[in-house]
């Protein structure tokens, strides 16, 4: 017979239409699934009463996969076919990660469109998409096996600062896996899910996020139940595992020890790191062992020594937090609440140097190890419809940039991508040319710096701008995007109120491969871009200074003598035809020569202009 | 007339309403649909209706809608492990047939 959960009043599902869902935290050192029953999130344990899945796989003869405990224990035996750590190369591209500390065969990539590293095994060449995917498979199967059917879906947690490449990685290996992803969610939020702080009050949290090799702080803000990460910092190289080390580097100065063979090595660090978690709760650790050399080590580690041990790895993580508050323009009195992630935050030193900082004690209550899969399990939870619609959280981002295509085709940036929904911008810009009376606003999606490599979403006219000089008009424009993604562009030139308007869909018709191959050109052509920006920025100032000579010289041009209007004329010509070219030095360098040639003929005007407003007039008559 | 929980049962249900943060009791009830005639539908309880009937269990208050109590009256609700998979189970004296899975069933 089926076994019942507990719904919601009213929530109750027909037999055979569970919705079950799960929340997944893929992490670099270890993974969790977990899922809310009967009201209660909680984390799924395998046949064996592991909670931890080890975020390892092993590739077999055969094309045979192990994943966790197994793989993790092949790690020194095997470790070319043994990859850890798969998160690390997630969306990344051979450039961008040092390869020489890694033991693994990396496979150089000749398309030009699969840009992600690739590791060669004996069962072929895999990519970190791939190595994830068998490592959420595990998750899926087990999450299967305890729940007794089929998953809806599944929200995974990726790091506040992983960017849209790394986001879409994690995505496809969801895919691969087959699990529908019901939304990605960043690491902190559900951090802070997970302790109910989405009910609670608004106000702004710091997440604090010591995992086994990676250390993360995360600034998040509260406000109508959406949470916004005001920023992050961390550190990729600071864990609970540099913690073991210091004992173990301890341990070896203590007795003298030779260099230790690999054996003796793992043999130590495994009792350093029981001694780690045995001084959580006691003041004394024993570590005794017998080496393979048949040296005896037996030693006793007070929690005072360990304290002393590990003093500067704890230091180290308040630098990052301090530099993430700076970041966010915040002082400890504006944090409401501190978050404790990550298993390493059970040592006391820890807790009472977080508490110091920020002058309140921080939660530790619930399970350090467990608290991003549960709070992923509780939005999973409601995301899957399992909850009334009035507890819908709404936490979602724009996945690529929104602008505005200025003077020169280049795209003024207006919403930054990652922003969370819903939001509303607005941004000032004025007019180009003396009377113009109409602006033509063109918004566009994507990251690259020209026109003509985003992706145009809307064109539209704001007509009846009143007559003015060239940049005094002020034309605010606004975008807002609603919880559903739903884009809205208006213009109002401020001076008359005249306005204009239209909706778009952004991302309508832009499928998530070409969100990726859009991305993944714009780091590309990062330096290519920034060239074409600075040229084109160059021929706008070019142009603009022309117009302003040209009219200047039809008005005034007796106020010059011959030879300053020789070298003026010449100056001139000279920028005109290299404002044609491609080389935005030389066009900014004879900007330059024409401002510096004009000078004269400006101090010229000015004074004419002074002189013609004064002259026959009484100075007492004048209205000063 | 009643329905009960086992003490197993009674302490998860007690936990669940613990972490909910709200609720009354547990509802027990039956719908008509399902691949075999009725299926039973388990929820938390903010409100009582008038016509609920309530019951007392190991300090858990059940409540029954009186439709449904003609189909489940004597049952004992039990919570239950069955390898990974975990959850509560209908001990219905008056079911006659279930469907394979045993989430609905005929009287």
């Amino acid at each position: 017979m089926a076994l019942l959960q507990i719904s919601e009043p009213g929530q109750s599902a027909a037999p055979h239409q569970h919705k079950l869902a799960v929340g997944i935290d893929l992490g670099t050192t270890n993974s969790l699934v977990a899922t809310v029953r009967s009201g209660m999130s909680s984390v799924l344990i395998d046949d064996n009463g592991h909670a931890l899945l080890p975020s390892v796989v092993r590739y077999l003869e055969d094309g045979y996969v192990e994943v966790g405990y197994e793989a993790q224990a092949a790690q020194s035996i095997d470790p070319a076919n043994t990859i850890i750590s798969a998160k690390r190369f997630m969306g990344r591209s051979l450039a961008e990660i040092d390869v020489s500390t890694q033991p693994y065969h990396f496979v150089e990539t000749p398309s030009s469109s699969e840009k992600m590293v690739q590791i060669q095994t004996r069962s072929g060449v895999k990519s970190a998409v791939e190595i994830s995917a068998e490592i959420l498979k595990s998750l899926k199967k087990r999450a299967e096996k305890s729940l007794g059917g089929d998953l809806v879906g599944a929200v995974i947690t990726v790091p506040a600062y992983f960017d849209e490449a790394q986001r879409q990685a994690t995505k496809d290996a969801a895919r691969l896996a087959g699990l529908n992803v019901l939304r990605l969610l960043n690491e902190p939020t559900a951090a802070a899910v997970a302790y109910g702080l989405d009910n609670g009050v608004e106000g702004t949290y710091v997440i604090y996020d010591l995992g086994g090799g990676t250390f993360d702080v995360s600034i998040l803000k509260l406000s109508r139940g959406v949470f916004e990460v005001l920023s992050t910092n961390g550190d990729s190289a600071l864990g609970g595992d540099d913690f073991d080390r210091r004992i173990f580097c301890w341990v070896l100065e203590q007795s003298n020890c030779k260099p230790l063979n690999v054996n003796d090595t793992r043999l130590i660090l495994t009792k350093a790191r029981e001694a780690k978690e045995w001084l959580t709760d006691h003041a004394n650790a024993q570590i005794t062992s017998v080496l393979s050399t048949g040296e005896v080590i037996d030693l006793t580690l007070s929690a005072k020594k360990f304290n002393e041990l590990t003093q500067t790895l704890v230091v180290k993580t308040l630098n990052p937090t301090k530099k993430a508050l700076r970041d966010a323009g915040l002082t400890i009195n504006d944090i409401k609440g501190v978050v404790m992630v990550g298993g390493a935050t059970r040592m006391p030193q820890i807790r009472l140097a977080v508490a110091d900082f920020f002058k309140q004690t921080p939660l530790t209550n619930l399970d350090p190890d467990k608290l991003v899969a549960l709070g992923a399990a509780i939005q999973a939870n409601t995301l899957a419809g399992n909850k009334s619609d009035a507890d819908l959280l709404l936490l979602d981002v724009i996945p690529l940039s929104l602008g505005l295509e200025t003077m020169g085709g280049l795209v003024e940036k207006v919403i930054p991508r990652n922003s969370t929904l819903p939001i509303a911008r607005a941004q000032e810009f004025t007019t180009f040319k003396d009377g113009q009376t109409a602006m033509s606003i063109h918004v566009l999606q994507g990251e690259r710096e020209l026109v003509t490599d985003c992706r145009s979403l809307a064109k539209f006219e704001l007509r009846g701008i009143p007559p003015m000089v060239a940049g005094s008009a002020r034309i605010r424009v606004t975008f807002t995007v609603d919880a559903d993604g739903l884009l809205s562009v208006s213009a109002r030139e401020m001076t008359t109120n005249i306005e204009a308007n239209v909706v778009v869909k952004p991302s309508y018709g832009l499928s998530e491969e070409q969100i990726l191959i859009m991305l993944q050109s714009s780091f590309v052509a990062a330096k290519t871009d920034k060239q074409a920006r600075a040229l084109a920025e160059a021929k706008v100032e070019a142009t603009s200074l022309i117009l302003a000579i040209e009219a200047a010289l039809q008005q005034d041009s007796a106020l010059l003598t011959p030879s300053e209007s020789e070298a003026i004329l010449a100056s001139l010509t000279s920028l005109q035809s290299l404002s044609n070219g491609q080389d935005s030095h030389a066009i900014h360098q004879a900007t330059e020569a024409l401002n510096a040639v004009t000078e004269t003929f400006a101090a010229k005007r000015m004074d004419a202009s002074v002189s013609h407003a004064l002259t026959g007039k009484d100075v007492a008559k004048l209205d000063l | 007339m009643a329905i009960s929980l086992t003490e197993a049962a009674a302490s998860r249900v007690e936990k669940f309403l613990a972490n909910r943060g709200k609720g009354i009791g547990l509802r027990l009830g039956v719908k008509t649909t399902g691949c075999s005639g009725m299926a039973y539908t388990l929820e938390f309880v903010d409100d009582m209706q008038p016509e609920d009937m309530a019951f007392d269990s190991h300090g858990v208050k059940v409540i029954v809608d009186p439709k449904s109590l003609a189909y489940i009256d004597g049952t004992e609700l039990d919570f239950t492990k069955e390898g990974l998979n975990e959850g509560f189970k209908f001990n219905n004296p008056n079911v006659k047939d279930e469907c394979g899975c045993g989430e609905s069933f005929t009287v």
